[in-house]
């Protein structure tokens, strides 16, 4: 235990995700030997990041103004809406540069054991979108585990009575790896989806 | 296979051992307490990654210390196979074969194959249904290691289903919405499980009767076994023969769906999930009535062993050859059974015995000794101390 200010600095270190108790005190120690301009940015972004950032009143994706950037951009189709659970999610499928749609954020999966169900979910805005008549094709893209799946499963028997074209992202192998490494599960799900080759 | 050298760090009573081992029968003999069991204890924790004793893995790990190592050279059909098992309670274990390491640790399940004998066992005949499940779910996951997702899975859709049920009782009708969905998942699982566990419950039986009859004598009635579930079965509960039919994964997932239907209003009242294989149990028949309560203690015992030694003979008809760990079996068995097991036991490719007195066990399997005292453990044969190892 180290004294008061350095040890408060450890503890509240220690509760972000994905710090254990050496790495918060390596950090605690690398803020006490830098410069005070560093520690003054990260300060003040830390600060900009409580006073500035919001959610999307659309999709619910992080925004800096009343909608995101992606719900502003006149260039992206109104006709296909892709969901996700997390606002990293994303930024993830934005990566790829494929799709030219716009997202939905649920805010998490449905998981009874922690007390979420479809309520807390953004479910019933995104039932609002699909209503205005203008999209054609949702995209489900939930994690590929137990709650992603049953959140997946539960969205397409909400949106069915609709009419729309409804997609589960694939699953299967990862480009450039080997056959043999892959799991049983990975390799049955690749078996399941598999596609016919056009020649 | 066999273990030829076994090595342990921080693992129960002991800080260090460094022990080899040979193929045949070695007797680990030393009085309570000294940690006899511990060291076979941890070779059966290279198949199933659990303790035959405890269910957590905390008490594995020496006091004062923060992880466990089992480290165990195998040969296997005249390879090399090194295993080496981090236990590390409260996180993930970390577990390398050969050297490399396992992405994930339960990938180790069914590379080493053991057949467990122990007081404790007595339970499958005597115990809760639960312990049969156990013992039925281990062997699945050890002869198709795919089963371990499905195992794994079930249990946590089960988690889930039962949260929901839980909450769902306490108003709210929302909840109910979202039940359709894990039952989908309950379904597609249960029935993958349940159809494992009938496969197993009808290639186990001709051993398990074989063994018995060895184990109890040509007059004992015929040991049979059955299974009981939840979903409706033709036969249920009733002993099977090798020849019994089963349904296949698709009725089993109808059958389930319709009961799980059927069931919906009790288990909303009742808030858990009461359809599924978790409500199974493995029937144990002696002749025409079931083990469990008819069966007197000795017949119980002879009951358990014959299952286990129906395991061995089940993978030997897979192809493998398992190492057998009898962990302070031979003093509560009368002359007979002593004989019975003995025959087996000299069979193995390797068996590893556990004894406070070393006159309990058959002089047939005495050759090989661990001499286990004052924290320490030494390989004894012919009455020469040959190598060991320091607590």
């Amino acid at each position: 235990m180290y004294e008061g200010a350095v040890q408060d600095l450890i503890d509240e270190l220690g509760r972000l995700p994905g710090v254990g108790p050496k790495s918060a005190q390596r950090i605690a120690f690398h803020l006490l030997a830098a410069e005070s301009a560093d520690v003054g940015r990260l300060v003040a972004a830390l600060q900009r990041v409580q006073a500035e950032v919001r959610f999307c009143v659309t999709c619910f994706n992080v925004a800096e103004a009343e909608q995101c950037r992606i719900c502003r951009d006149p260039r992206r189709s109104e006709d296909v809406i892709c969901v996700v659970e997390e606002p990293k999610d994303v930024v993830a499928i934005e990566r790829t540069r494929e799709f030219r749609g716009k997202y939905h954020v649920l805010g998490g999966a449905i998981s009874p054991i922690e007390g979420v169900g479809p309520d807390d979910l953004r479910v019933k805005e995104l039932m609002t979108r699909l209503m205005n008549g203008q999209v054609t094709e949702l995209i489900i893209a939930t994690d590929p585990n137990l709650e992603g799946e049953a959140t997946a499963a539960y969205l397409a028997r909400l949106v069915a009575p609709m009419g729309l074209a409804v997609s589960r992202l694939a699953s299967g192998l990862p480009v450039g790896g080997d056959l043999e490494y892959a799991d049983e599960v990975t390799l049955g799900r690749a078996f399941e989806g598999r596609r016919r080759i056009d020649a | 296979m066999y273990v030829r050298h076994l090595q342990l760090g921080s693992f129960r009573n002991w800080e260090r051992v460094d022990l080899p081992l040979r193929p045949g029968p070695t007797v680990f003999v030393g009085r309570n307490g000294e940690g006899k069991t511990n060291l076979v204890e941890a070779v059966g924790y290279l198949a199933t990654m659990g303790s035959h004793r405890v269910s957590a893995d905390a008490p594995l790990v020496r006091h004062g210390a923060e992880q466990a190592v089992v480290r165990a050279a195998l040969r296997r059909e005249d390879r090399e196979l090194l295993v080496e098992i981090e236990i590390n309670p409260g996180r993930a274990n970390r577990v390398r074969v050969n050297r490399a390491p396992l992405p994930r640790p339960r990938e180790l399940l069914g590379l080493v194959k053991t057949v467990l004998f122990a007081p404790e066992d007595l339970v499958l005949v005597r115990g809760d249904p639960s312990d049969r499940r156990r013992f039925l779910d281990d062997l699945l996951v050890s002869r198709t290691p795919r089963l371990a997702g499905v195992r794994s899975d079930y249990e946590r859709v089960l988690k889930q289903r039962n949260a929901l049920l839980k909450t769902a009782r306490l108003a709210r009708g929302g909840a109910l919405a979202t039940l359709d969905v894990w039952d989908g998942h309950l379904v597609d699982l249960g029935s993958q499980l349940l159809a494992a566990r009938l496969r197993l419950v009808a290639d186990l039986v001709p051993h398990v009767a074989a063994a018995h009859a060895q184990v109890a004598g040509p007059e004992a009635p015929l040991a049979g076994l059955g299974y009981t579930s939840t979903v409706p079965l033709a036969g249920d509960g009733t002993p099977m023969t090798a020849g019994t039919p089963l349904p296949d994964v698709a009725e089993l997932a109808n059958a389930l769906r319709e009961r799980v239907a059927e069931r919906r209003q009790d288990e909303v009242d009742r808030g858990m999930t009461l359809v599924g294989p978790h409500r199974d149990d493995l029937v144990i028949a002696l002749g025409p009535v079931p083990a469990k309560g008819f069966a007197s203690h000795g017949e119980s015992w002879s009951l358990a062993l014959a299952l286990k030694l129906g395991c061995l003979a089940l993978y030997r008809a897979d192809g493998e050859e398992p190492i057998l760990v009898l962990d302070d079996v031979f003093a509560t068995l009368d002359t007979d059974r002593r004989a019975a097991l003995a025959a087996v036991a000299r069979t193995a490719e390797q068996t590893l015995i556990t004894a406070a007195v070393l006159d309990d066990v058959p002089a047939e399997l005495r050759g090989t000794r661990v001499q286990v005292a004052g924290g320490a453990a030494f390989v004894v044969e012919d009455d020469t101390v040959l190598e060991g190892g320091v607590r």
